[in-house]
């Protein structure tokens, strides 16, 4: 697995040595601009599952430095400001330019016509339509389910907690899945659902604090395996699990490999959001000048998705997520995507 | 936007006899306008130089930093951008600074305007047709319940003796649950996202073209100076701006005086979330046209730092908008030279310290002045060039 390749905490950008944003041509021809959601490189989720996909490609690809540009949102700011960063990206010279999350939709809507030369991907959005923009979505719901199974196998107390960063729909597609698969596996769970914070505040995915305080809530509560589908603030959630002796499941990326030392042992699992696969597809395909416009899907069946099962505590119940697993590929399962 | 004169004392007989250029010396007496500007430009040049201090530290050159803000500002998208931010925190600054000039603290503007903006958003979409009315509808709602919700704390103020500090935060926080509850009710999703229906072209506030890029000025820039205006002229020449500034100033002797004061409390609160109502509208209007949950937030907030730094002044917090919106648009450019754009946040918290401290150092001296100009006038029984009395300004 090439998952979250970067240990480090260091939030703001990879200096671009000195100069402004013109460099030096590569061979490769490739300039990629990566515009991330709140959080941004670092956060040990999201964003950091697309900058593995980044990291993967600039190593396959031996791009320089200077062909890769990586800015981040920040919270609370207006519509003119995603559009404004996205422009910059194809003025500066990125000609394949990525925005990570759904907040950009209406950005990419403004900006993508004026660039008709430049290619665009926007991850988590299928909104808008546009003959250079690649729509990248993934079936969370679906690997929800796979993480609720495995909580409620693993509970000892039938008690099992989701918390979500923010309350939007496309964390409610995680909620739904993870509530469906627990109470598949285990029809007498008991389930605590909670979110951080509420839109506008989209805080929820970045504040660690938060994570800590909602987890300690729902382990007093009684439960001893908490699903965080909360970007950044899952790291707060697993330091509540590790002082209350429970258990944990990160989001995104693998985040057994990126979490701190001394929490891995709490973390039975991910739900493995593969936008690293996402982001390399879409680089490749514009390498290969393959590249593909509207909506992509990526589920269990491609991939997209997925469980997984770093540190091995999982192992004895393996058999049955897979076949879980199975069912939901051939079409046996239906996961709702609405709680 | 320091030496403001009531109007009210001896002098103003004499003036009406004197001629324009001795009238405008008396108003504005040359020490008092040096002093007025001594405060904020000293402020923005510590500013500048706790900034630099800070870029050399972390090993950035200061001239560099500023250059490439600068030079951002100035090409065409950014400009517009800028303008367009300005316009909207100045619309912020002059909802907080109407509860200001009465002591009232406003810090509700942020739920204000976010329940107006979904409000007009709302109307605005099930409205089709109508021309200029359907835009005329949505301001209407949008000042509407902007002042509905300020209202709240106006009452709870004026009946209750609820202090607005509490209830405005306490109320910026049920708007965020209201106003999410009311997107989901209200709203149609849009891929992840949730929104209102969007504005048909009607509904639309045309924009203003800028050569050289896409991006159009809000026609909102309009509004927001007629405001301004309405503002300056309410505030400073009316019975009623006179009886909001005496409630604030002195609120035993406004009774003593006649002024119904808790009706004045009301009607500023009203009056504060009305303007407040409009905070979202630019964008909405100019831009989205439809409410998201990615919508814009944080700007109630930047309106009370503003509103400070401006002092309550239309003409001031007009250049405190500009000032706050270039540190926060020019600094996009500063991750393409690996600066952290941070630093604009940083200049902001300095520059907003740096002014409340200048303005406190400058009212000391002014008055350390004047008991100076009164002992030369008792020793000498003749009146001299006198500075006009300390500006009748809340301070923070």
């Amino acid at each position: 697995m090439l998952l979250a390749a970067c240990g480090s905490d260091s939030k703001s950008t990879t200096p671009a040595a000195s100069g402004s944003g013109s460099s030096s041509t590569a061979s490769s021809g490739l300039k990629v601009g990566l515009a991330y959601d709140i959080g941004g490189r670092g956060d040990k989720s999201f964003n950091d599952a697309a900058a593995a996909g980044l990291d993967a490609a600039k190593a396959k690809y031996n791009l320089a430095p200077g062909d890769v540009k990586e800015l981040e949102a920040a919270q609370g700011e207006a519509e003119a400001d995603k559009e404004a960063r996205l422009t910059q990206l194809a003025d500066n010279g990125y000609t394949t330019i990525i925005a990570v999350g759904f907040a950009y939709s209406n950005a990419i809507k403004a900006v993508v016509p004026k660039y008709p030369n430049i290619k665009f991907a926007i991850i988590d959005d299928n909104a808008v339509q546009s003959p250079n923009l690649a729509d990248l979505t993934f079936a969370e719901e679906q690997g929800s389910f796979l993480v609720g199974a495995i909580a409620a196998l693993k509970s000892t107390k039938h008690h099992v907690g989701f918390i979500g960063g923010v309350n939007v729909a496309l964390i409610q597609k995680f909620q739904a899945g993870f509530d469906a698969g627990a109470k598949a596996a285990d029809p007498q769970v008991k389930i605590e659902d909670k979110y951080l914070t509420t839109p506008p505040d989209f805080g929820g995915f970045n504040d660690a604090t938060k994570g800590e305080t909602a987890a300690n809530g729902i382990y007093d509560a009684g439960a001893d395996v908490i699903f965080a589908a909360a970007g950044g603030s899952g790291s707060g959630v697993f330091k509540a699990a590790k002082a209350k002796g429970a258990k944990a499941i990160g989001t995104d990326s693998d985040q057994y490999q990126s979490a701190a030392a001394d929490v891995k042992s709490v973390i039975i699992s991910s739900m493995l959001k593969r936008v690293d696969v996402a982001v390399g597809t879409f680089i490749d395909s514009v390498k290969a000048g393959t590249f593909k416009a509207g909506n992509t899907v990526f589920d269990l069946k491609s991939g997209g998705v997925d469980f997984s099962t770093s540190g091995g505590q999982i192992d004895d119940i393996k058999a049955k997520i897979d076949a879980f697993k199975k069912q939901i590929i051939d079409g046996t399962i239906t996961v709702p995507t609405k709680p | 936007m320091t030496s403001r004169d009531d109007g009210t004392g001896p002098a103003s007989q004499v003036r009406i006899r004197a001629g324009l250029v001795n009238r405008l010396r008396q108003r504005y007496p040359l020490r008092s306008v040096l002093l007025g500007f001594a405060a904020p430009i000293g402020a923005i040049l510590f500013a500048a130089l706790a900034s630099s201090a800070i870029l050399s530290l972390g090993g950035h050159s200061p001239g560099d930093v500023f250059q490439t803000m600068f030079k951002q500002a100035g090409k065409p998208t950014p400009f517009v951008d800028m303008v367009n931010q300005a316009m909207v925190y100045y619309l912020s600054a002059v909802a907080v600074s109407i509860g200001f000039r009465m002591n009232l603290f406003n810090i509700g503007v942020e739920g204000q305007y976010s329940l107006a903006a979904l409000g007009a958003a709302y109307v605005g979409g099930q409205l089709t047709g109508g021309g200029p009315l359907h835009i005329v509808a949505e301001v209407v709602v949008a000042v509407l319940v902007g002042a509905a919700w300020a209202g709240i704390a106006g009452v709870l103020k004026v009946y209750r003796g609820v202090s607005e500090v509490i209830s405005t935060i306490m109320l910026n926080a049920i708007a965020v649950g209201l106003g999410s509850y009311l997107l989901h009710k209200l709203g149609q999703s849009s891929g992840n996202n949730i929104q209102t229906k969007p504005i048909s072209s009607s509904g639309q506030f045309p924009g203003i073209s800028y050569s050289g890029t896409h991006s159009k000025i809000f026609g909102f820039l309009i509004v927001a100076v007629v405001l301004g205006f309405a503002y300056w002229f309410i505030a400073g020449r009316t019975r009623f701006g006179f009886r909001i500034r005496v409630t604030g100033l002195n609120e035993e002797a406004a009774v003593a005086s006649g002024v119904n004061v808790k009706r004045m409390t009301l009607v500023a609160m009203l009056l504060s979330g009305g303007v407040a109502g409009l905070v979202g509208l630019p964008e909405l209007l100019g831009q989205t046209h439809t409410f998201s949950q990615t919508a814009q937030s944080g700007l109630g907030f930047a309106g009370i730092a503003i509103a400070l730094l401006g002092r309550n002044s239309p003409i001031g917090m007009a250049l405190a908008a500009v000032l706050w919106s270039f540190l926060g648009k020019s600094a996009n450019q500063l991750d393409f030279i690996g600066v952290p754009r941070e630093i604009a946040a940083i200049m902001q918290g300095v520059i907003l310290l740096s002014v409340v401290i200048a303005y406190e150092l400058v009212r000391r001296y002014r008055l350390v002045l004047q008991q100076k100009d009164v002992a030369a006038q008792l020793a000498t029984g003749e009146p001299t060039e006198r500075d006009a009395p300390s500006a009748p300004v809340v301070t923070a």
